[in-house]
């Protein structure tokens, strides 16, 4: 009744995980002959003239797009210019995000008087703010921060909230009959139940930033992968563009993973099976 | 000497915007030391709200209640309270879930972690301290939330239907459990139960509530032949039936 204990692996169980493995690795590799065929088929399509690389691109052109951008030395600046404002525009979304969150939990008057505020601004296509910042703020990196956060900040407020609010009633409860104050309340029950929502908030998030720093790119265009695609646009080179929608596909990929990794850290560590 | 639990005339009226619920009419009610007492009645009647009032989470609209002769004004750390479910924090190990009473109250002092280290050893618990509440069944976990509570050193412990997450064997060898416990740690209980013969088979009394707004309707002096009572031997009394028949009849249920 006390404990799990681990059984004798039967040959049965032995023959069921190598079933398991198996089919892994066969979706893995599925997964990988659909993204290699269709380069191939891109590329082929184009050599043969069957599309118009002129228009499309073709992956041998994308390759030595990517290798003079990096000879001339501005893969690095323009990744790392839209990386840098992705990463300081999600953290400064995620942190003052919880930090209203916690004031809106903590006051509930705060909360009913900025609900219509919220609801309006979270419906508001956040791209129409973008020429006001780029008045106030000027046409920089700065604005383009400050679009990511208009992006990112109310879903994760909305996100968060939603977790504090829904922590079992019972849970506080307990504690309070303990003779918590709202404080302890808050730490010691709210918020590290609520960090499995938060994380959740923060994977959504990830993706928004990417949509915010791209648009600030475009209408502020100077430097970064969103400058990359909008300027290939205009001058009409379809390499630049592809090149840099691919660099941002593994880019944003990245930003995900490294996001489910911190859950792994923060929020699965706290369940771990320690036999 | 002086009952552990005194309830005086108390009343409680719930607020909400769709009007006034009366969940307690003129409550009076006194638990004396290491009583043990089960209080019966439909759901919805009042029983947690009588709880709360006890622990001193609620304040009655009318009436007072008394703790040790000391008037209740708010929770205090002789009352302990067990909730339906063991509630552990599963982003905390047994020995960081048992502390947590300890911990708020700014009372984990190195005294009061020995007497928890203590506790985990005498109720078999201390091997799992350092284990999280999902690697531990559910009579384990209801026993860590036993412990938990005991840790502050309370006089009297408050059950609100604290078995009744269980399934129907887990929940009659918990309750042995922690009746044995409550026995041995000289504990004064006030058990809240919707499950009628939990209720006899524990207490020294059976208080039966009417429905809303609860008033006591009866009070049953439960007195069973059975040497060394335990609550599943209290089960097996000539007497058990007869009780349980009497408080059905009261309690009137209807389908
Ligand atoms: N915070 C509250 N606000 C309004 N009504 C409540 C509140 N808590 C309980 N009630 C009502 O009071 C009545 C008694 O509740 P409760 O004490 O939980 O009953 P029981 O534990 O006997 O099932 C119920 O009708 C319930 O709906
Ligand atoms: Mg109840």
């Amino acid at each position: 009744m006390y404990d799990r204990h681990q059984p004798e692996v039967t040959p049965e169980h032995k023959e069921f995980l190598k079933r398991v493995k198996l089919k892994k690795v066969s979706v893995l590799t599925t997964q990988i002959l659909i993204l290699v065929l269709f380069f191939v088929v891109w590329e082929l399509a184009a050599r043969y003239k069957i599309i118009d690389a002129f228009i499309t691109s073709q992956p041998s052109r994308v390759l030595k797009t990517l290798v003079n951008l990096y000879a001339r030395g501005e893969l690095l600046r323009h990744v790392g210019i839209t990386c840098l404002e992705t990463v300081i525009g999600f953290t400064s979304a995620t942190v003052l995000g919880t930090a209203t969150a916690i004031a809106l939990w903590w006051s509930d008057f705060l909360a009913k008087v900025m609900e219509p505020y919220l609801v309006v601004l979270s419906s508001l296509p956040k791209i129409a703010l973008g020429p006001i910042f780029i008045v106030w703020i000027g046409a920089g990196p700065a604005a383009i921060i400050v679009m990511t956060l208009a992006i990112s900040i109310i879903v994760a407020i909305l996100e968060v909230l939603n977790g504090f609010l829904s922590v079992d009633q019972e849970k506080i409860k307990l504690v309070k009959t303990f003779g918590a104050r709202k404080l302890q309340v808050f730490t010691k029950v709210v918020l590290p139940a609520s960090f499995p929502t938060i994380i959740n908030a923060l994977k959504v998030n990830v993706g928004l930033s990417w949509v915010g720093v791209i648009m600030g790119e475009f209408l502020v265009s100077k430097a970064g992968l969103g400058y990359l695609i909008v300027y290939g646009g205009q001058v009409f080179q379809l390499d630049l563009v592809m090149t840099s929608v691919l660099i941002l596909a593994i880019a944003a990929a990245a930003m995900y993973q490294g996001v489910v990794y911190l859950e792994k850290i923060v929020v699965k560590n706290r369940y771990e099976i320690k036999e | 000497m002086e009952n552990a639990v005194e309830v005086h005339s108390v009343k409680m009226k719930y607020h909400s915007l769709n009007g006034e619920i009366d969940a307690l009419e003129e409550i009076d009610l006194s638990v004396g030391r290491g009583e043990f007492i089960s209080i019966v009645g439909p759901s919805g009647c009042g029983k947690s709200t009588l709880l709360s009032i006890i622990a001193g989470l609620l304040a009655p609209t009318a009436g007072y209640v008394l703790v040790n002769g000391k008037k209740v004004t708010g929770t205090s750390s002789e009352v302990g309270y067990m909730l339906q479910k063991d509630h552990l924090f599963d982003w905390r190990t047994i020995y960081g879930n048992v502390v947590l009473g300890l911990e708020i109250r700014g009372d984990l002092t190195p005294e009061n972690a020995g007497y928890v280290q203590e506790l985990l050893k005498m109720y078999g618990l201390y091997e799992f301290k350092d284990k999280y509440p999902n690697q531990l069944s559910g009579g384990m976990r209801q026993r860590a939330a036993l412990i938990r509570t005991l840790a502050i050193k309370p006089d009297i412990l408050l059950l609100d239907e604290a078995f009744s997450a269980l399934d129907y064997q887990t929940r009659l060898a918990v309750a042995e459990d922690i009746y044995s416990i409550i026995k041995k740690e000289n504990k004064t209980a006030v058990l809240v139960t919707h499950d009628i013969a939990e209720g006899i088979s524990m207490a020294d009394r059976v208080v039966v509530l009417s429905r809303r707004p609860a008033v006591i309707k009866n009070i049953h002096e439960i007195k069973l032949t059975c040497s060394n009572r335990t609550p599943l031997s209290s089960r097996e009394a000539p007497e058990f039936r007869q009780y349980f028949n009497r408080i059905w009849k009261e309690l009137d249920v209807h389908v």
